[in-house]
């Protein structure tokens, strides 16, 4: 021991020359302004293609046939622009938000809770969109949108998007389901039973109970909840642990649990009841009367891109009605433009996905980033961001 | 050694590295550098100075906003991490399913181990040590979602009419118990290999029971490769995050903790604060456990 | 030992009984691997030959061994030369340090998967700024890698004293001339034994991996990491296991031809020390 003792101070001599190391490469202190939008131009024209592209999206978005030689997207697009694509998954929107930050990336497909920041960030530029032959059949209500339009500028392409759907075993949960109570205050009634999803952002589903059934609280967007009613949410989430048998992060774990029966009631992606009701399983889905959070993704261009005309030729490409079928039906997901509707594979994708329907649509509150300055208009209030939403879920699964 | 050779002039090769070799030879203390330098290296410059450097980072913040980490010195984290109950809930769920995991392989491996090296005829022998190694090829993951299949309602397990705990703790160390036991069989079985027979037969042939022979002979010499083992165990269990989520159901465990914070808050800060738990605790063992020179047996 | 028969039959059981335990979920991977319900419902209502014949096309399973392997073998080559030098250091000679070094080897395996993952990644993209590629998740493999390695080795030297090497010298061969024809001999069963788990240990790990791998690059378990949890590949993962299981043989098998005792094997070479020797003697 007395050896170990005298080796001390080498080490402490190591430690110090890192500690100086350590600070060079990180940032100093300072805060960036919040809020608002770095000035970045869009592009004016598209030119010829730079030859290669690098695209950082969802697993399943970027299909070249390595995975199943029937699911491929991507050659036809290198065949016909010659921009060689170099794609990157990533897991979670927080992911994408760090990769995208080393600049290594010409575009990315960023769902709502990731797109404010690469904006605000200044990672991503706007993009023109008279350049984008495909955007003008997209569904104008995708379009101009709070999580990819900001001052009215344009900052990328709607891509697909999918509602968190309620499903339930339809022969172990009698009456049938309208309302998000039975993963909630009714929980007891299947408990052990009820899954959830396993993520900070699922606090935004309790949010949007607590709008319809606490009026008091005075939630109006499940995104903009200050403490008090980010408490009140919490609170009800951890009621509803008591009743949850798992959380789920991937719909096929999901799915084998509603198929087994170690699930019964829970929120999913219409992607994981179809598979579930393929298998078998007599599942079923409802939008419930609260509404529901959902997701929709947004194509963007990163600001330090090299490759910006082979990056709108990827928007163009993957917006295009017969490309757009494809990767909304091998996804699982709503297509953003209805005339993909017509070149899908099963006639009835469209829907089973409830594309086009606007009413279904006004129901979903899309998945956004929470951050201090409320996004619903508050001024007098700070609200609370993501960071203390995942400190909160640590505390809620406990 | 004896220094009055020469080796440089008898031994064989190019002049330059005869003239190394005799160097080297002669020169104790710049063969141990020589010897020392590229591995020391390695570890201070890779491991330790990553180490240093998350434990520093522990002490700084994160931008809420930007994601970024900013230089401002705090103990929040820490102070957070040490008073906040709901960590401490996780730190004490994490530490009795390592120790669970741990028990558990530790009771599975004794006999098969002392079967294999001591009972089984020698061809049985090859046999078993080959049975034993090749799950360790398939992949970690594979086998946690096998589990998963086996667990679940109407799974394997209830289909052969046993109670299945469900995806919850037990099912965590159950689940880890599995994927981890190989590496509890490996040294306990080299341990029961060192015992020699000779020793044993004078054991017995002084009168000894086999269960006195076993825990007066066999037990003290089996020592260290038992803790070696545990070390394999207990650290893997105490990282793990990845079966939890497959299994556990509503489990957290102190990697899920970390996860969320690097791979989806973004919080390296309060990450690594949490992760200065695992490390304290294996710290602690190790120290504790380097007298029995276990750290020998890995 | 002297055991009573049915001793040796309780025992006997109990090693089946662990066996049993062991294969009835590996069996299960294989059955799955037919099962046509992608979510693996129980017991399989039909059994399909499809996953088999899509695992066989896929080109991204294939690269992705290909990485893998590519990977364990070079950082099972680096852990081969910094583990033997570290135990030839740390065996050979006493100097200052000695303990810490020793503790320190054993680090990156003791601390768990997580610690080591965020602490490299901190260190290669936030204080190096180097872009994480296959390089980085090699440096990570090797540096937790390198101590089985050091450890099978350190023990062999422990065990075998120097003077075979002395008398090498003696009779005028060189430094190097004796670490080729006289350790290195001695050593070789050692360094199969611990550089075969360190290839095995590489080959499967998935924490730190996935903290230090790359854009675009993807290790077997990235690849069933991500394959796992999308509805349509999950059954081709079980296929992929299989095969896995099954290829292990080779490794394993090889392992046994270069070195007549790798693991577990030792047993014919160790004879009893002399002294245990001459107790049992005086004994009887």
């Amino acid at each position: 021991m007395a050896r170990t003792q005298s080796a001390l101070p080498l080490l402490c001599l190591t430690t110090a020359t890192l500690l100086a190391l350590t600070a060079c490469g990180t940032s100093n202190g300072s805060t960036e302004g919040q809020g608002s939008a770095p000035e970045l131009t869009a592009q004016a024209e598209v030119g010829e293609g730079e030859g290669s592209l690098s695209i950082l999206a969802w697993p399943g978005y970027v299909e070249d046939g390595t995975n199943d030689p029937a699911v491929d997207w991507v050659s036809s697009f290198e065949e016909e622009t010659g921009c060689m694509v170099d794609f990157k998954p990533f897991g979670t929107s927080d992911e994408a938000v760090t990769l995208m930050r080393s600049g290594q990336y010409d575009v990315v497909s960023a769902s709502g809770d990731a797109s404010l920041r690469l904006i605000a960030g200044g990672d991503v530029e706007p993009v023109n969109v008279d350049l984008v032959e495909s955007y003008e059949g997209i569904y104008p209500f995708l379009k101009d949108q709070l999580w990819n339009t900001v001052d009215g500028v344009n900052y990328g392409v709607p891509h697909g998007w999918g509602a968190n759907v309620l499903m339930y075993r339809a022969d172990q949960v009698t009456p049938a389901p309208t309302s998000w109570r039975s993963v909630f205050d009714d929980a007891e009634q299947n408990s052990g039973k009820v899954t959830a999803y396993d993520s900070p952002i699922y606090i935004a589903d309790a949010a949007v109970y607590l709008m319809a059934h606490n009026p008091d609280l005075g939630i109006t967007n499940p995104y903009a909840l200050d403490a008090d009613q980010l408490a009140a949410a919490v609170d009800l989430l951890k009621a509803q642990r008591e009743h949850v048998g798992e959380y789920w992060s991937d719909v096929v774990k999901e799915v084998q649990s509603f198929a087994s029966g170690s699930s019964v009631i829970g929120t999913t992606w219409q992607v994981g009841a179809n598979i579930a009701q393929a298998d078998g399983a007599d599942v079923k889905t409802v939008l419930p009367e609260e509404g529901a959070t959902g997701w929709s993704d947004t194509w963007m261009i990163g600001a330090e891109s090299e490759h910006k005309n082979c990056a709108y030729k990827w928007l163009d490409h993957i917006a295009s009605p017969e490309i757009n079928a494809q990767v909304a039906e091998y996804f699982g997901e709503s297509p953003a433009t209805p005339a993909a509707c017509e070149l899908t594979q099963d006639a009835s994708h469209c829907e089973t996905y409830h594309s086009g329907d606007e009413e279904y649509a006004s129901q979903i509150w899309y998945w956004t980033t929470p951050v201090a300055d409320c996004i619903d208009g508050r001024t007098d209030v700070e609200c609370t961001d993501y960071s203390e939403w995942t400190k909160a879920w640590t505390e809620i699964k406990g | 050694m004896s220094v009055d050779t020469r080796p440089a002039d008898a031994a064989p090769g190019r002049p330059s590295r005869q003239a190394l070799s005799a160097l080297l030879y002669r020169r104790g203390r710049l063969r141990l550098a020589g010897l020392l330098t590229a591995p020391a290296a390695w570890l201070i410059l890779v491991y330790i100075a990553a180490l240093s450097a998350l434990l520093i980072t522990a002490l700084w913040t994160v931008d809420t906003f930007t994601g970024k980490v900013s230089t401002t010195w705090t103990l929040d984290n820490l102070i957070q991490v040490t008073t906040d109950p709901v960590y401490q809930t996780i730190a004490l769920r994490t530490l009795r399913i390592a120790v669970l995991v741990t028990v558990v392989d530790m009771v599975l491996a004794l006999p098969i181990a002392f079967f294999i090296a001591k009972v089984a005829s020698p061809r049985w022998r090859g046999v078993l040590v080959v049975a034993i190694l090749m799950p360790l090829w398939a992949s970690y993951l594979v086998k946690a979602y096998a589990w998963r299949n086996v667990l679940a309602e109407g799974g394997l397990l209830e289909w052969l009419g046993i109670n299945s705990p469900g995806y919850s703790e037990a099912a965590v160390v159950i689940a880890l118990s599995y994927i981890w036991l190989p590496y509890m069989i490996l040294p306990i079985h080299a341990g029961f290999e060192r015992v020699p027979d000779s020793l044993l037969e004078a054991s017995s042939d002084l009168g000894a029971k086999p269960l006195a022979t076993l825990r007066l002979v066999i037990l003290p010499i089996l020592v260290p490769s038992i803790i070696a083992g545990t070390i394999f165990t207990f650290a893997l269990t105490l990282g793990d995050y990845i079966t939890a989520q497959i299994v556990g159901g509503t489990t957290q465990m102190l990697g899920t903790v970390v996860y969320a914070n690097v791979g989806a808050a973004n919080n390296l800060p309060l990450a690594s604060a949490v992760a200065l738990i695992p490390i304290a605790v294996i710290m602690a063992y190790l120290l504790i456990v380097r007298r029995t020179g276990a750290l020998n047996n890995l | 030992m002297k055991l009573s028969r049915s001793a040796r039959i309780t025992l006997g059981t109990l090693t089946a009984v662990v066996l049993l335990f062991i294969y009835v979920p590996l069996l299960l991977v294989v059955v799955n691997s037919f099962n046509s319900d992608r979510s693996f419902g129980w017991p399989p209502r039909s059994f399909t030959l499809e996953w088999w014949s899509r695992a066989f096309q896929s080109e991204g399973v294939r690269e992705a061994i290909a990485t893998s392997l590519w990977v364990a073998l070079i950082s099972t080559a680096i852990s081969l030369i910094l583990g033997t030098l570290l135990a030839l250091a740390l065996q050979r000679h006493d100097f200052f340090g000695k303990d810490v070094i020793n503790l320190l080897v054993i680090l990156p395996i003791a601390l768990p998967g997580i610690v080591t993952g965020i602490a490299l990644n901190n260190l290669f993209t936030t204080v190096l700024g180097v872009s994480l590629s296959l390089w980085t998740v090699i440096i990570a493999h090797a540096t937790f890698c390198m101590v089985t390695v050091f450890n099978n080795a350190i023990a062999r030297l422990r065990r075998t004293n120097s003077s075979l090497e002395e008398a090498s010298s003696d009779l005028g061969a060189g430094i190097f001339t004796t670490f080729r024809l006289v350790t290195l001999p001695q050593l070789r069963s050692a360094l199969v034994a611990g550089g075969l788990l360190a290839f095995a240990l590489s080959f499967d790990e998935i924490i730190v991996t996935t903290f230090t791998i790359g854009a675009g690059q993807q290790t077997l378990p990235v690849w069933i990491l991500n394959n796992l949890f999308r509805p349509n590949q999950a059954p081709v993962v079980n296929v992929v296991a299989v095969v896995l299981i099954i290829a292990s043989v080779v490794p394993v098998w090889l392992a046994q031809r270069l070195s007549g005792d790798a693991i577990g094997m030792t047993r014919s070479r160790k004879k009893a020390s002399p002294g245990i020797t001459k107790a049992s003697s005086t004994a009887r």
